[in-house]
């Protein structure tokens, strides 16, 4: 890079628009803790997933028909007649579950070294808002197949607007642009299925800004004293990154090209047919737990809430967590409690997975109050109670140490 | 701890597979698919005997409107057969100079028509019962060629009759009843391979045809597979050789 910037043309450009110097600034040269550890690879994968989004959803764009009548059709054209159309569509729908597993890491990693504490607050919001964007472009993504979870999950998600009292009702009829899921609804999904993922792509660099501005959280959550806590970006992280994607783009053929539809749902291969409702109508996996919440409340709008709650909580993150230390790895106390949350949510997701009946309900009850009790209650009295371990001095001392 | 998170997300890729068992069917039993398995591949011959089970036998109330005749040639057909094929069939033409509506034969490039001209004709007669377009029944079920072939092989009782409702009973179909009269008896079909026509054969050849019909693709899809695997996992191993020289002198 610098031998580029030694060039007479180059240097005389980027006096001008100075686009070399500033990705030699934050591509190269910016400093990173020395101590990440492979949790902090999530973010880069994170970003290969969005990118392997838009570019093969654009080629999809280019076959698909957002007609209510020839969906369906144009689908099966895409995985028969498109040259290896059946393996663009298979890297969409399967890059969009692969894309939740990599978020929901990455907020994992983010809610066990705290990374949402100060000075990240910003950055971890903008990160929600992020994830809210995924959900919304998921959603209306599902939709487009137009196979019969497609129609009947469009219509059970949007009915769920219906709960606000005295406007509810207008306001479905407003996002359906009719009386029930239609053609209207398809075109406008689409439309927006398209905007949406170039509105994350936005939010994308101001997460990034948030995050060049304060640097890395680290393994020991400590605050940087130094230059020598840091190394540069590149050549170090840049390498871990494109191991981490390696591994990352193995797991994914596995499933791309072994079992495409697994993480699918048969019953979306039959045509939206709006006079057979599915005995079983399920969202994707990645909306399971959200999902558990919402039927958990006996009550429409109570489960409406509690389900919008379940996201919203986690913008009050930053001032519910007591603590003023970041990493789990000197928390004893919090430390079980963040697995304890994982596991709740795996047990919310097998709730959201099968029939609301039985021993389901009262269980996804449970996992509901739990779910609650843990960010309203346990996380500010284990701030207060905890006796954290001793925190070393910087990021470099153990390590230079050792 | 990864081994932890490792297990969690196991445990959370299993739950969709948990939510499809749902329901009161009978679970078919597995059958042991030429196409199961990363090298599993179409066994031509039984795709040959299917096609000719689902032209004597399904056909008669079944469409396959993703199939073109020409895409029998992957599984073996000469171009002179698909055409002969296909000449059997009659599909919607162009308009005449008149105006009036025209019908010719299908060629290679049309697909198997449905053989009723709506589903209005197709209901009335067939009981009130659609019979389905079987283009995606393969993938569009839980167990996908499994259940076809238990339900049309193994479900029907021996000479069995309609309920008071017109329906029969088959325990692999939702809810345990089912409009279609057993399809297929020995020695529905002659086979050119002169295999005995029994009913197992039979649905066995028909649900591995509809798999087809269903996954054209598999084959290059799993073959494909095997390539960027590989080649991914020797990239992989390039980088992390190349990440550990690189860190090699960095205190982490």
């Amino acid at each position: 890079m610098q031998a580029l910037l030694n060039n007479g043309f180059v240097r005389w450009f980027d006096n001008r628009l100075p686009v070399l110097s500033w990705a030699n600034h934050h591509l190269m040269e910016y400093p990173t803790p020395r101590n990440l550890n492979y949790a902090w690879n999530f973010g880069s994968l994170a970003g290969l997933a969005l990118v392997l989004q838009i570019v093969t959803g654009i080629v999809l764009a280019m076959h698909y028909t957002p007609h209510a009548d020839m969906a369906f059709d144009s689908v099966e054209r895409i995985m028969r007649d498109v040259n290896y159309g059946w393996l663009l569509r298979y890297m969409h729908a399967n890059g969009a579950s692969f894309f939740f597993i990599v978020v929901y890491i990455h907020i994992a990693r983010g809610l066990y070294y705290g990374s949402y504490k100060a000075p990240r607050e910003v950055l971890w919001w903008l990160g929600l808002v992020i994830l809210l964007l995924m959900m919304a472009t998921a959603f209306m993504g599902y939709v487009l197949p137009w196979g019969q979870m497609s129609f009947w999950g469009a219509t059970v998600i949007t009915n769920l607007f219906s709960a606000i009292p005295v406007i509810g009702e207008p306001i479905v009829q407003w996002l359906w642009g009719g009386f029930a899921v239609g053609n209207a609804t398809l075109n406008r999904f689409f439309s927006l299925h398209f905007l949406l993922p170039f509105v994350v792509v936005g939010v994308v660099v101001l997460h990034l800004w948030a995050l060049h501005h304060k640097k890395s959280n680290n393994p020991l959550g400590i605050d940087y004293k130094g230059p020598q806590d840091f190394i540069t970006f590149h050549p170090y992280y840049t390498i871990k990154d494109a191991f981490g994607a390696g591994v990352f783009l193995i797991l994914f053929a596995t499933f791309l090209f072994y079992a495409p539809n697994y993480m699918g749902h048969p019953d979306n291969y039959i045509p939206a047919d709006p006079l057979v409702t599915p005995a079983h109508i399920v969202p994707e996996w990645y909306f399971l737990p959200f999902y558990a919440i919402l039927r958990a409340i006996p009550d429409k709008l109570g489960g409406v809430l509690a389900m919008g709650a379940s996201i919203f909580i986690l913008f009050l993150l930053p001032w519910l967590d007591t603590s003023r230390i970041r990493s789990a790895t000197f928390r004893p106390v919090f430390k079980w409690f963040f697995w304890l949350l994982l596991v709740d949510l795996v047990v919310l997701g097998f709730c959201g997975a099968n029939p609301p009946e039985g021993f389901w309900v009262p269980l996804s009850q449970v996992a509901t109050v739990y779910y609650f009790l843990h960010f309203l209650i346990l996380l500010p009295l284990i701030g207060w109670f905890e006796r954290p371990r001793p925190l070393p001095d910087s990021i470099a001392k153990p390590v230079l140490k050792a | 701890m990864k081994r932890l998170i490792l297990s969690i997300l196991a445990l959370a890729l299993l739950v969709p597979a948990g939510a499809q068992a749902a329901g009161d069917q009978a679970v078919p039993p597995e059958h042991h698919w030429s196409f199961n398995g990363i090298f599993g591949t179409y066994d031509r011959a039984q795709l040959l005997r299917g096609l000719e089970v689902y032209r004597g036998v399904c056909a008669n109330c079944h469409g396959l409107k993703y199939v073109r005749f020409r895409d029998l040639e992957a599984i073996g057909l000469s171009e002179d057969e698909v055409k002969a094929i296909a000449s059997n069939y009659t599909v919607e033409g162009d308009v005449d100079s008149f105006g009036d509506p025209t019908t010719r034969e299908a060629k290679p490039f049309d697909a198997f028509p449905s053989p009723f001209p709506n589903d209005e004709a197709a209901r009335a007669s067939n009981g009130g019962a659609l019979p389905i377009d079987l283009s995606l029944v393969a993938k569009s079920r839980v167990h996908g060629p499994d259940y076809v072939h238990a339900l049309i092989g193994l479900g029907y009782e021996e000479n069995a009759e309609p309920g008071p409702t017109g329906l029969y009973h088959n325990p692999y179909m939702a809810g345990g009843s089912i409009a279609m009269p057993p399809p297929l008896f020995d020695d529905a079909v002659e086979y050119h391979d002169g295999t005995p026509a029994t009913v197992e054969q039979m649905s066995t050849d028909v649900s591995a045809f509809l798999m087809w019909a269903a996954e054209p693709e598999l084959e290059d899809r799993k073959a494909i597979g095997l390539k960027v695997i590989l080649f991914l996992l020797v990239l992989t191993g390039l980088f992390y050789v190349s990440k550990r020289k690189l860190w090699a002198n960095v205190e982490h």
